[in-house]
C-alpha cells in the first residue's frame, strides 16, 4: 500500500479489501509483475492506494482493459478490483465475457449492495425491499427486478475457473478472504482461466448506518442473499 | 508459555469505526474520550491483557493498528 | 488489395501488437483478415474479436497504456460507441490508431460510403475538449500507408490517431506496394522506450505508473488541459498533410478529401479540357486541417466553390 490516507468511510470494507489484496501481491513477490485495474465507483481511486501500476478503467469496462492487458503481456498477474453497480450493471456485458473468454484474470467483485461513490443509489445487487436515494421506500422487485446474482451467474460458465464469496468484517473472515485471493492470483497465473473472488461488504455511508451495525445488519441481510464461501473450485462447481 | 501483545495506534489515522472492538478477545480496547485533529475518537488499548492475536489489526479498514506480542 | 485488408496488412507490417475489433458492415474485413492471416503466428500480434465496439475500444485503452502498439477498426454505428473511450483515450493521452470505415448516417443509415462523420471527428464525438490526430485516405495504397503514419503521429505525441476511410475505399480494390515487415518490440524494448509512463509492472527502481485521466481537483484538470491544448498546437504546426493538384494556376480552387476527392479530381480534368482553370486541394489530415493553406487561396483565387456549385456549373456548361 501507498502511505496515502484511504478516503473511504470510517468502516467501510474497501480498506480491507485493498490491503489484504496488496498484502498477497507481496507474499507472491508479485508486485513487479501485476497490473491492476480500478474502476469507476468508490474504489475509483484505488490506485491512490494501491503500490502498483494501476489503469483506470471508465465505468464497467475493467474486465475488457485486463483482456487486452493479460493478452498482450502473458508474463504479468493482471486484476480488475471492481464495485457491484460497475461489474453487474454497467460492465454485465465485459463481466460476462471476460468469464467466458476465460480470460487469465482476478477479478476482485466488493458488493456492498449499493452505489457507494455518487451517493447511495440502488445498484443491482440491492436487496429486496432495501432503502437506497433511488429506491427510497425499499427495492420493490416487482417494477425493479429482483437482486442480480452475479457471481452464480458467471460461475457456470466454462472459462471461469474458481468462484468463491467471502467477508472481511471479522478475523476469520479476513483471513479466508485473504487465502481465496491468494489462491484466485496463483491459479490465474497457471492459466488455468478467470478467477472471481466476490467481497461482500458494507456500506455505512450508503445504507446510513454506524460501522459496527453495518456489519450487524450485512450477516443478517446481506449473507442470507449472497451466502458466504466457494462456489467453484477448480472448474467444478460445489453443489449446495 | 503464554503470548503478551501490546498494540499501537496510529491515532491520527484512525476514523473512529469502532469496527474493531467487538473482534478483541479479552476486550482490552475501547474507544477514547479523545479526539485526533480530524475529530474521530481513536481507539485505545486500555487494558494490558493483551495477548498480540492481531484480529484488531486484521480488521481495520484503514490498517492504523501495529500489533507487538512477545513470548513469556 | 481490398483497402479494409490493405490496413490490416499494413498493420501487421508496422508490426502493431493487437487488434480488438468487432463485425459492422462495410469493414469487417479488417477482423477477418487478421483471423485468415493469423499475425500471432507471424509476429505475436494479439487479435481478439470482442463482445462490442465498446469492449474494444476499452481493450484499446488498456492494452495502450502498457505501451504496446494497439488499434482497433469499426463503421459510423460503432465508433459513435467508441466516443466514451476515445474521449477517455484523450484524456490519459494514450497512443493508439482507430480506423473508421464510414458509412451512410445518421442512426443506422446504410452501409454506403459517405463523409458524414467528418465533424464527429475533427470535433470530437465524445466528452471534453479533445482532439484526435485525424487521417484521411483516398486510395487503397494511402489506407495501407497511413495505418504506419498514425502509429507514429500518435506515439509520437501520445495521442490516438483516426484514420477516416470510407465503404468506398475500404471495399475497393486497387494495386498497393507494401512496406517491408518490421519488427515488433520485445516487452523489454517497450519497457525502455515507454516504461516512463506504461504499466508494464512497477520495479523496483521507479515509482508506480497510474493510467488515468480523473483529477478530481480543478486546478490539476485545468493545467493537464492546458497541456494538451498546447500539445495539439505543436502538432498543428508541423504535422499538417495536404496535396494540390493544378493549384497554382488556378482561378477557383475545390476543396475535398478521401473519395470526393477523386471525383473531383476528375471533374478538375475534364474542366481543364475545357479550359476552365478549376485545382482540387485535397487535405490528407482533416486535423491538423491545412487552415493556413486554404487562406491562403483568398488573395489570389477567385473562389472555393462547394462540390454542389461546381455540379450546378457544369450542368450549365456541358449538359
Amino acid at each position: 500500500m501507498t502511505d496515502k490516507e484511504l478516503s473511504y468511510c470510517p468502516g467501510c470494507g474497501h480498506g480491507t479489501a485493498h490491503r489484504i489484496t496488496m498484502e498477497v501481491l507481496d507474499d507472491l513477490d508479485a508486485i513487479k509483475d501485476t497490473i491492476g485495474i480500478a474502476p469507476v465507483g468508490c474504489s475509483v481511486l484505488a490506485y491512490e492506494f494501491m503500490n502498483i501500476d494501476m489503469q483506470q478503467a471508465a465505468h464497467g469496462r475493467a474486465p475488457a482493459l485486463a483482456t487486452a492487458v493479460k493478452r498482450l503481456w502473458p508474463s504479468k498477474h493482471v486484476f480488475t478490483y471492481q464495485g457491484d453497480g460497475d461489474l453487474a450493471a454497467i460492465g454485465t456485458a465485459e463481466t460476462i465475457h471476460a468469464c467466458n473468454r476465460g480470460e487469465n484474470i482476478v477479478i476482485i467483485f466488493i458488493n456492498n449492495g449499493i452505489y457507494g461513490m455518487t451517493g447511495g443509489q440502488m445498484a443491482p445487487t440491492t436487496l429486496p425491499q432495501m432503502k437506497s436515494s433511488t429506491s427510497p421506500n425499499g427495492r420493490d422487485t416487482g417494477t425493479m427486478g429482483h437482486p442480480l446474482k452475479i457471481t452464480e451467474l458467471i460461475a457456470q460458465l466454462p472459462g471461469v475457473h474458481f468462484v468463491t464469496r467471502q467477508a472481511v468484517h471479522t478475523p476469520g473472515g479476513v483471513r479466508k478472504a485473504k487465502k481465496a485471493i491468494k489462491k484466485a492470483f496463483e491459479q490465474s497465473f497457471e492459466n488455468k482461466g478467470l478467477c472471481f473472488v466476490e467481497i461482500v461488504s458494507n456500506c455505512n455511508s450508503g445504507w446510513k448506518m454506524e460501522p459496527r451495525a453495518s456489519n450487524v445488519w450485512m450477516e443478517e441481510n446481506m449473507f442470507p442473499y449472497y451466502p458466504l464461501g466457494d462456489i467453484k473450485v477448480n472448474g467444478e462447481l460445489i453443489s449446495k | 508459555m503464554a503470548m503478551k501483545g501490546k498494540i499501537v495506534v496510529d491515532t491520527e489515522k484512525c476514523k473512529g469505526c469502532e469496527v474493531c472492538i467487538p473482534v478483541c478477545p479479552t476486550n482490552v480496547i475501547e474507544m477514547s474520550k479523545l479526539v485526533n485533529s480530524k475529530g474521530y475518537h481513536f481507539m485505545e488499548q486500555v487494558r494490558e491483557e493483551c495477548i498480540g492475536c492481531t484480529n484488531c489489526a486484521l480488521v481495520c479498514p484503514d490498517g492504523v493498528i501495529t500489533v507487538y506480542r512477545v513470548k513469556v | 488489395m481490398k483497402g479494409n485488408e490493405a490496413m490490416a496488412e499494413a498493420a501487421i507490417r508496422c508490426g502493431a501488437d493487437g487488434y480488438f475489433g468487432y463485425p459492422i458492415t462495410p469493414q469487417s474485413e479488417v477482423l477477418e483478415y487478421f483471423m485468415a492471416e493469423e499475425p500471432w503466428n507471424r509476429t505475436g500480434m494479439v487479435v481478439l474479436q470482442a463482445e462490442s465496439e465498446i469492449a474494444a475500444i476499452n481493450m484499446i485503452y488498456g492494452g495502450a497504456s502498457t505501451g504496446k502498439k494497439v488499434l482497433t477498426s469499426s463503421s459510423s454505428p460503432g465508433i459513435s460507441l467508441k466516443q466514451e473511450g476515445l474521449s477517455y483515450l484523450a484524456g490519459a493521452e494514450l497512443p493508439c490508431v482507430v480506423i473508421n470505415v464510414v458509412r451512410g448516417g445518421p442512426g443506422l443509415g446504410d452501409i454506403q460510403p459517405a463523409q458524414s462523420d467528418y465533424f464527429q471527428s475533427v470535433k470530437g464525438g465524445g466528452h471534453g475538449d479533445y482532439k484526435l490526430f485525424v487521417i484521411a485516405p483516398s486510395s487503397v495504397q494511402e489506407s495501407a500507408d497511413f495505418v504506419k503514419k498514425a502509429f507514429d503521429i500518435a506515439f509520437k505525441y501520445r495521442i490516438p490517431a483516426l484514420i477516416l476511410s470510407d465503404g468506398a475505399i475500404g471495399q475497393m480494390m486497387e494495386k498497393v506496394e507494401l512496406f517491408e515487415q518490421e519488427e515488433r518490440l520485445t516487452d523489454e524494448q517497450v519497457i525502455e522506450k515507454y516504461g516512463s509512463w506504461a504499466t508494464t509492472g512497477k520495479t523496483a527502481d521507479r515509482e508506480r505508473n497510474i493510467i488515468t485521466s480523473l483529477d478530481l481537483i480543478p486546478e490539476r484538470l485545468e493545467d493537464h488541459n492546458k497541456q494538451l491544448q498546447a500539445k495539439y498546437k505543436k502538432i498543428e504546426e508541423n504535422e499538417i498533410m495536404f496535396e494540390e493538384i493544378h493549384c497554382d494556376d488556378a482561378d477557383h480552387i475545390i476543396v475535398a478529401y478521401g473519395t470526393s476527392a477523386r471525383i473531383c479530381q476528375k471533374t478538375v480534368q475534364l474542366a481543364r479540357e475545357k479550359g476552365i482553370k478549376l485545382g482540387l486541394m485535397r487535405p490528407i489530415t482533416l486535423w491538423p486541417f491545412p487552415k493556413k493553406k486554404i487562406a491562403e487561396y483568398g488573395d489570389t483565387k477567385k473562389g472555393i466553390p462547394t462540390p454542389d456549385e461546381v455540379l450546378t456549373a457544369f450542368e450549365k456548361h456541358f449538359m
